[in-house]
């Protein structure tokens, strides 16, 4: 793309080419007023208000492209009536109900209504009853709704579930007269209003992944949390920037604080919002908010039992939802009192990236979600990509729909959601234990043979063999027939029978025995038949390449072998690599901690089961902040250290005054921020200097980003192969959240309050004559334990899971490293 | 968004205030006892009773016999705030929209709002902190459903500084609106009639 030069309302502008001249005002602060449009999704042209003059002619700004020299004007008396008009239909009949109406103060129409100085109404239609409806946690009224379909965009573009579309609205047709007397667009813009309402695509609820980004794009106050509705004003709210506490894509959020009533001045957290032109989150980080440790009053006696059981103890074991500065404090606690620290979902993570930088040659892999999101052909290995990292699946549904992507998908659950992203985008439902087939076959398909290790190159060689099939053509074949046609004899007028021969081309089916080069790593991956030709349809025009790799990768039994096979790819195919980590802050726990393997005889628990707990559960023996009450940095799947801050106070202890009264002291927990270990890519700035927001032009300005950094390696690229025997065939359990869930602080907040059991299709519990609510006994090689069952309707498959939200289940006593294992289930 | 307010961490309770130079207070019940003396007979005393006395004598009195005759009061007088009812269904007239939580000049109005059984927006609290009320009536004008208004009570002697009128305080009791005793408000936000406002086509 070259940078040009265009000139907007007399303003020399620079922009990409081809940019749409929204994107480029914006980008250059601009003002051009646009409802329908949103970032990083298809223009839908609903609203038709960003109408401008470009070189003399009328184009709409959200989908006109920027060229070398265009002279854009943004005013003229044509344009402005125009958009007077719209604004007028807008507000055709709009409740006038500001004084309740949620999204007042914010709304958008409000707004432009006031900006464009909607002071007198000339249009009018009859109105039509329009009843508002429950989704569940979302809420809609359609009276409201003013038809942008930015929640149909965002929903099918980024989401991926485009769980909604238009209905008919039932409404009369408009006036005859509004055609000759009003400006075009805007009787364009009404007529198409006029016709329709959003509905659901399951009928009358929504049926979805609950991400709520349609209420969070929603211009008005038509889609609206339901939990939220009517319980404060837009601009009570201090908004205090954070960044998501619950998965590794560590969105930037804002929650939205006030007291919590009249009796009550202690704060409260109302809602999370997001800059949803540049971020979309999930139903977890929207909706998981209130997950804090409330009503803690600093406890000498717990404390001092603390300060004992930290001189008694040998290990800390913990999990990686807390900030980098808590891990460095944990770090330097090991320094000092000589602990082992046990974290065993960061430690594989650890050990993962070890194996990687091993051949590659550097710390870190090289892509990061941005990348995802501007490729054309992604590959997803090794993570259950709809809840591990519902952001990557966001990434990569925005890929395939607005780049013309492609993708594959390997994983052992089939899912329905990621089977409606695109239709360029095949899943493998491959056996567990295959993962090195995929990786491999990534290297088979991708890699560049001639660079390659040769080893490598005849390992893949020996799945490849030829064979003979039969295939069906169709021909062409020339038949010549004798037909018997009746002619009048003028002469004698009767009717003769004439024999005449005739020549026809017919179609033939012919068997014909042809040579072809069939791979049995398809065959282990379960791909569907033909792929090879689907492959080569998907590749056509395909420019920048995307591989996500996940946690059943950093679990697997061969893992280092895993890491290994990733660094080739990355090195031999075009593939740039992302790795998913698990939680909020693995990746940060992961190059900060040093993580011990083996835990000692006591153990102090920090969040997790121990001989003595720190807990932000509430359930511990001393009590400790949770993530949106505590000021630090998580470093996200980006590799980036984004800082979240105080949302809500606390009034207890923190790891850092435990830290404090064991020696390892500092005033504060953020002093620590400018100490994170530079020799493992972070870098020495001072917490308060950590900027978190975005541009208008959509750069992400937040915290800073790693530094990825040399690493010896030598020569050696040597992978290992693998063993098919190894196919996990018979009945097996997979360790995963069902979505909106995460870790027991999503289960905290009110809204996602909800008990774990073994989760399963309703494909499985049909053919198992399982029904909701029963109770089963998973037994595994390593325990057994009785939950009951629920469906999701979101996997297929024979494939149940066991989550790690629900505290009460310990469902990882049931498996060993990796994320399956073999089960066998019975009602009890 | 920009962190800057987050990163004052003067998080010492008293920080946002310091003691003003007050002499001491007296401990012991002798010194109590001096001081009580001391202020008892100060000379001002006697100037004051001595104008009382000149006054008294003159038996000429102007006032008003306050509290138990009290000066009728202008419509546009702003005294403690009221919150009015619908005439017709007796609804609370207040919808929560907040505008006057947001123009108040002191800070000093407070509401909880809720959902409703009817999926209407209830108010469930309303407070206004008097003790820092200024009286200046920007709620009264700012509302768009006359609900909240200034009343005619003014007496509101405390012994707290801090002293609030609460919902129930203000709002128009049931059998007062029956009974026809709420007023309409013709005072400050009342509606006039204004030319300038035209009627909005409608199709039906
Ligand atoms: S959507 Fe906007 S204009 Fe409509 S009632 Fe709500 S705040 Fe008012
Ligand atoms: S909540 Fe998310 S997935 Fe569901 S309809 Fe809205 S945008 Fe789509
Ligand atoms: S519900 Fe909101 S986002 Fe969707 S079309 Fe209506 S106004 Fe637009
Ligand atoms: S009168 Fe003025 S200061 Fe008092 S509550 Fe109303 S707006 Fe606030
Ligand atoms: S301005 Fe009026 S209607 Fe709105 S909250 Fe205040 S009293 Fe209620
Ligand atoms: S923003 Fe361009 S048509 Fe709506």
């Amino acid at each position: 793309m070259n940078e040009i030069t265009i000139t907007i309302d007399g303003k020399q502008v620079r922009t990409q080419e081809g940019e749409y001249i929204l994107n480029a005002a914006r980008a250059n602060g601009i003002f051009i007023p646009a409802i329908c449009y949103l970032t990083r999704c298809s223009p839908t042209l609903a609203c038709r208000i960003c109408l401008v003059e470009a070189d003399g002619k009328q184009v709409y700004a959200c989908n006109a492209k920027a060229k070398m020299g265009m002279d854009i004007n943004t005013k003229t008396p044509v344009i402005e009536e125009e958009k007077r008009a719209i604004m007028e239909v807008y507000d055709v009949n709009h409740p006038l109900e500001c004084g309740v109406c949620d999204q007042s103060g914010e709304c958008e129409l409000q707004n432009y209504t006031l900006e464009i100085g909607v002071d007198k109404q000339h249009y009018s239609i009859a109105d039509t009853h329009k009843p508002a409806q429950d989704w569940g946690l979302i809420h809609y009224d359609p009276a409201l709704c003013i038809m942008c379909e930015r929640c149909i965009t965002v929903c099918k573009d980024m989401i991926g579930d485009a769980a909604l579309s238009t209905v008919a609205r039932g409404s009369e047709p408009l006036d005859a007269a509004f055609k000759e007397s009003m400006p075009k667009d805007a009787y364009a813009m009404w007529n198409k209003l006029n016709k329709s309402l959003i509905a659901p695509n399951a009928g009358d609820t929504l049926d979805c992944t609950n991400c709520g980004e349609c209420t969070a794009v929603c211009p008005v106050g038509a889609l609206v949390s339901s939990d939220y509705q009517y319980s404060s004003n837009a601009w009570e709210h201090q908004q205090i920037p954070a960044t998501c506490a619950h998965c590794s894509a560590g969105c930037q959020i804002s929650y939205d604080i006030k007291h919590t009533d009249i009796a009550n001045p202690e704060a409260k957290i109302y809602r999370v919002k997001n800059e949803w032109n540049y971020v979309s989150l999930c139903g977890a980080g929207r909706y998981g908010y209130d997950f804090q440790n409330s009503n803690v009053t600093k406890n000498p006696v717990a404390f001092d039992a603390a300060i004992k059981a930290f001189k008694k103890a040998d290990t800390i074991a913990f999990t990686s939802t807390i900030t980098n500065e808590e891990a460095m404090i944990l770090q330097r606690l090991k320094e000092k009192l000589g602990l082992k620290l046990i974290n065993n979902e960061a430690r594989v993570f650890k050990n993962f990236l070890d194996s990687y930088s091993a051949v590659s040659g550097q710390s870190l892999y090289s892509g990061n979600l941005k990348e995802v999101h501007e490729s054309d052909f992604v590959v997803s290995i090794g993570t259950a990509l709809k809840t591990d990292n519902p952001n990557a699946r966001f990434a990569m549904n925005n890929a395939l729909s607005m780049n013309k992507g492609a993708g594959l998908y390997f994983h052992p659950i089939n899912d329905p959601v990621i089977e409606d992203m695109s239709k360029n985008l095949t899943q493998f439902n491959h056996a567990p234990m295959m993962e090195e087939a995929a990786l491999y076959l990534m290297l088979d398909l991708f890699g560049d043979k001639t660079a390659m290790p040769s080893i490598t190159v005849d390992y893949l060689k020996s799945f490849h063999s030829l064979k003979t099939v039969t295939v069906e053509e169709s021909v062409d074949e020339k038949v010549t027939e004798t037909v018997i046609k009746k002619v009048l004899n003028e002469e004698t007028g009767v009717e003769e029978e004439v024999s005449e021969e005739v020549t026809k081309t017919v179609k033939k089916k012919v068997s014909k025995e042809i040579e072809v080069d069939e791979n049995r790593l398809l065959d282990l991956l379960n791909a569907p038949t033909g792929f090879a030709e689907t492959l080569t349809k998907y590749l056509a025009k395909k420019e920048k390449f995307s591989l996500m790799v996940g946690p059943d990768l950093y679990t697997h039994p061969n893992s280092a072998n895993c890491a290994r096979l990733v660094a080739l790819i990355e090195k031999y195919t075009a593939f740039n690599v992302t790795m998913i980590p698990n939680l909020a802050n693995t990746l940060g726990v992961a190059l900060i901690c040093d993580l011990d393997e083996k835990a000692g005889e006591y153990t102090i628990g920090y969040n997790t089961a121990g001989d003595f707990t720190l807990s932000a559960l509430g359930n511990g023996d001393l009590d400790m902040p949770a993530l949106n009450q505590q000021e630090g940095t998580l470093t996200s799947i980006d590799k980036r250290v984004n800082p979240t801050n105080v949302a809500l106070p606390f009034g207890g202890y923190t790891l850092n005054d435990v830290a404090s009264a064991l020696g390892v002291s500092a005033a504060l927990s953020v002093d620590y921020t400018v100490q994170l270990p530079v020799s493992a890519g972070f870098k020495a700035v001072e917490f308060d200097t950590l900027p978190n927001h975005y541009t208008n032009a959509g750069e992400e300005v937040r915290g800073y980003v790693l530094d990825t950094l040399k690493v010896f390696c030598g020569k050696d690229e040597n992978v290992q192969a693998f063993d098919e025997k190894d196919a996990m065939t018979t009945s097996v359990v997979y360790l995963a959240n069902p979505v909106l869930q995460f870790t027991p602080f999503t289960a905290r907040a009110h809204q996602l309050n909800e008990e774990g059991g073994l989760y399963a299709s309703s494909e499985f519990m049909s053919s198992n004559g399982l029904n909701l609510g029963d109770n089963v006994r998973v037994k595994t090689p390593k325990g057994e334990i009785v939950v009951s069952v629920i469906n999701d309707s979101k996997i297929n498959g024979d494939i149940t899971y066991l989550p790690t939200f629900d505290s009460k289940i310990n469902s990882q006593a049931l498996f060993g490293d990796y994320r399956f294992s073999n089960v066998t289930i019975e009602k009890v | 968004m920009h962190s800057e307010p987050l990163n004052d961490r003067n998080v010492s309770e008293h920080s946002a205030y310091y003691y003003v130079d007050i002499e001491e207070y007296p401990t012991t019940g002798w010194d109590k006892f001096k001081q009580v003396v001391k202020r008892t007979f100060r000379g001002e005393l006697f100037v004051g009773l001595w104008v009382v006395m000149r006054e008294m004598i003159k038996f000429d009195i102007h006032t008003v016999k306050y509290p138990l005759e009290k000066l009728p009061i202008g419509p546009r007088y702003r005294a403690v705030h009221k919150l009015l009812r619908l005439w017709e269904s007796g609804y609370e007239r207040c919808i929560g929209c907040g505008l006057c939580e947001k123009i108040c000049i002191s800070d000093c109005i407070r509401m909880d709002t809720k959902i409703d059984e009817n999926s209407r927006k209830e108010v469930t609290e309303y407070s206004i902190n008097l003790g820092r009320c200024i009286f200046c009536g920007y709620c009264a004008e700012v509302c768009p459903e006359l609900a909240i208004v200034h009343g005619q009570r003014y007496e509101n002697g405390s012994e707290q500084r801090a002293h609030f009128v609460i919902k129930d305080d203000m709002l128009t009791p049931l059998d007062f609106l029956t009974s026809g005793q709420q007023a309409e408000y013709p005072g400050f936000g009342a509606i006039t009639p204004n030319e300038s406002v035209t009627k909005t086509p409608l199709a039906y």
